[in-house]
């Protein structure tokens, strides 16, 4: 279609292409900044308000974070409990989504509406907790991964490719002999990769970014994540919100919270490109109906 | 049917794998050995249904008792409606659903039009290479964490030192402390919610705007229609149902503010303005332990939300718009 583009339609044109960059820029200044300010020393980041390429090119931020036990520990607790709740959650979300493709089982209909009631109502915060509580899962790692361990989300997008995909190569399958369990690992899961890894990407970020379960559920120190301990260094103590203000708190140098920051945000940035080839796509065939 | 004929019919194929209609009639211990292993990968799906999305809902019933931790859920005593007596006539009560209702307007006032306004900016497009480039950098804050778009304002905000908390002082001609002037508390959270999600936000309008129809464009040029013109005659209305929905939704959810970005920003100076329902909840029943007294606020928010998903997806219907359900 040719389109006529007026003057006006020009000018346009040309401040929205100009507000767009704008806003593509503002969004990413605060990365910018930070990760300029992990690579400065402390003295230029107090002097210099703002800036986007350190002139003294130091390392000592990240020096000292990685010689800090606390740091070390917390991010590789991290690691590890994203990398275990993501397979765990995984695992838990595809072996449900498979059963209920089957639309000649019966229970399907009801565990259905049961999943969807319990996208619209939960118990709340407290009862969770108790529940919790209640498991002795205080101050353990699953309790960062099992009480999250299926998406009701993703378990019906998964649920609605598995009954996509054509009938006719699990008939052939079952000829062969092949069992339910069998039909799932070899044939479903390896045609289901790029979903897979999709749903797989989307829990290791929910686990990684998680604040309020160990918030809840940790209260050992010893045992926090990345994130309890990026709250710590990085909030003034006096503005915690606990109303005791320690007379002899130290607050950490202004780099080293720049430094945590980047640690914490890279693994996001890294996979953000995989991320971004699919969630779209998965967000549009993410409708609920049907 | 009648069941014997059909098990009969089945016996008399003697098939393992009896066509899907004469399954559904059969008997369901026949039923369950044909598929015994589908519910065996079925199992610890339900369990954890069961667990921990249903457990917490009976245990919802504390709300209604003097919870006490040694008694248990099922052994502690009831005592009706008090806890929500209690809470309906605390002066908290008020605050928090002023507090909730404000934040939740702002969004829905600011956020949520700018959401569409970026949508049908990137749509006016047509070099593809800006849009691309502009959709990957605003949609990477939606990925990052609470406590590192918190983190970010504390830095940018820093009193004396943070490059915002300078820019923002020296336009305004104040020395404003950001961070704990409770003034700046809603326009704050506003703000991160805007860099946050807005970005993200767009992906659904972009995609219904994608599937208006191209013809109408053309007629509309044809007929002198200008470009505003356009974007409010044909685009805006090709786009209504969607916006509707996405409206719904926001309604729906408007009572969750969002636990940790709220709790993440409560210091002990903006309080008043910042507690809402969740961080309420939190306060209460975690750091005090008032267990039954929290459940029932919790309890309280989460069935208004439901009434509001609920009442807001029968006015879409009215309005003969497709509704959620």
């Amino acid at each position: 279609m040719k389109i006529h583009n007026t003057t006006g339609g020009r000018v346009f044109d040309a401040a929205n292409y100009l507000f767009l960059s704008l806003v593509g820029i503002v969004t990413l200044l605060p990365f910018v900044y930070v990760f300029a300010g992990s690579f400065a020393t402390e003295a230029e980041i107090t002097r210099r308000a703002f800036f986007v390429w350190p002139e003294q090119f130091s390392l000592g931020s990240y020096e000292y974070i990685f010689s800090t036990p606390a740091f070390t520990r917390a991010l590789i607790t991290t690691v590890l409990v994203t990398a275990v709740g993501t397979v765990v959650q995984l695992a838990f979300t595809v072996t449900m989504a498979y059963p209920l493709a089957k639309k000649t089982l019966r229970g399907r209909k009801l565990i259905l509406s049961l999943v969807v009631f319990a996208m619209v109502f939960s118990g709340g915060m407290i009862p969770t907790f108790l529940l919790v509580k209640d498991l002795g899962l205080l101050n353990s790692y699953w309790a960062l991964i099992l009480p999250a361990a299926i998406n009701p989300f993703s378990l019906i997008i998964i649920k609605n490719f598995f009954q996509e995909l054509p009938a006719e190569l699990e008939e052939s399958a079952k000829m062969d002999g092949a069992t339910e369990i069998g039909i799932l690992w070899r044939i479903l899961l390896p045609l289901s990769k790029p979903v897979l890894a999709t749903f797989a990407l989307f829990y290791a970020v929910g686990i990684w970014n998680d604040f309020m379960s160990p918030l809840l559920y940790l209260s050992d120190n010893s045992k926090w994540t990345l994130q309890m301990y990026l709250r710590q260094v990085t909030a003034a103590s006096d503005l915690l919100g606990t109303g005791n203000v320690d007379p002899n708190y130290i607050p950490p140098e202004q780099g080293i919270k720049f430094a945590v920051i980047v640690v914490a945000t890279l693994p996001i940035l890294i996979f953000y490109p995989f991320l971004q080839k699919h969630f779209a796509k998965g967000m549009l065939i993410g409708s609920v109906k049907g | 049917m009648a069941a014997p004929v059909v098990e009969a019919e089945a016996s008399g194929r003697a098939a393992s794998r009896p066509p899907a209609r004469e399954r559904k009639n059969a008997k369901f211990s026949v039923h369950f050995a044909h598929y015994k292993w589908l519910y065996l990968l079925l199992l610890p799906g339900v369990l954890y249904f069961a667990i921990f999305r249903y457990g917490p809902m009976y245990g919802v019933s504390i709300a209604f008792k003097d919870y006490v931790p040694f008694l248990g859920v099922n052994g502690s005593r009831w005592v009706g409606t008090q806890h929500f007596e209690d809470f309906f006539s605390n002066p908290d009560f008020p605050r928090l659903l002023g507090n909730t209702l404000i934040l939740a307007f702002l969004n829905l006032g600011i956020a949520f039009p700018l959401t569409i306004v970026l949508a049908l900016l990137l749509n006016e497009v047509r070099l593809s290479i800006l849009k691309r480039t502009v959709q990957t950098l605003v949609y990477i804050p939606h990925f990052l964490s609470w406590t590192i778009v918190a983190s970010l304002s504390f830095l940018l905000f820093a009193l004396d030192i943070g490059p915002m908390f300078q820019f923002l002082n020296n336009v305004l001609g104040t020395n404003i402390d950001f961070l704990s002037d409770p003034a700046w508390f809603r326009p704050l959270i506003v703000l991160q919610e805007i860099w946050k999600n807005t970005g993200w936000g767009t992906i659904i309008f972009l995609a219904a705007l994608a599937t208006v129809d191209q013809d109408q464009y053309e007629a509309a040029i044809i007929d002198g229609a200008g470009r505003f013109r356009r974007v409010w005659h044909i685009t805006l209305p090709g786009i209504r149902s969607t916006i509707i929905v996405m409206l719904i939704l926001a309604i729906g959810q408007m009572l969750n503010t969002g636990f940790e970005q709220i709790y993440l920003m409560t210091n002990a100076l903006n309080r008043d303005v910042a507690d809402v329902f969740d961080t309420y909840v939190y306060f209460v029943g975690i750091t005090q332990g008032a267990y039954s007294y929290s459940t029932a606020v919790g309890l309280f928010k989460s069935l208004v939300g439901l009434v509001l998903i609920f009442g807001t997806n029968w006015l879409a219907k009215r309005f003969n718009q497709s509704g959620l359900f």
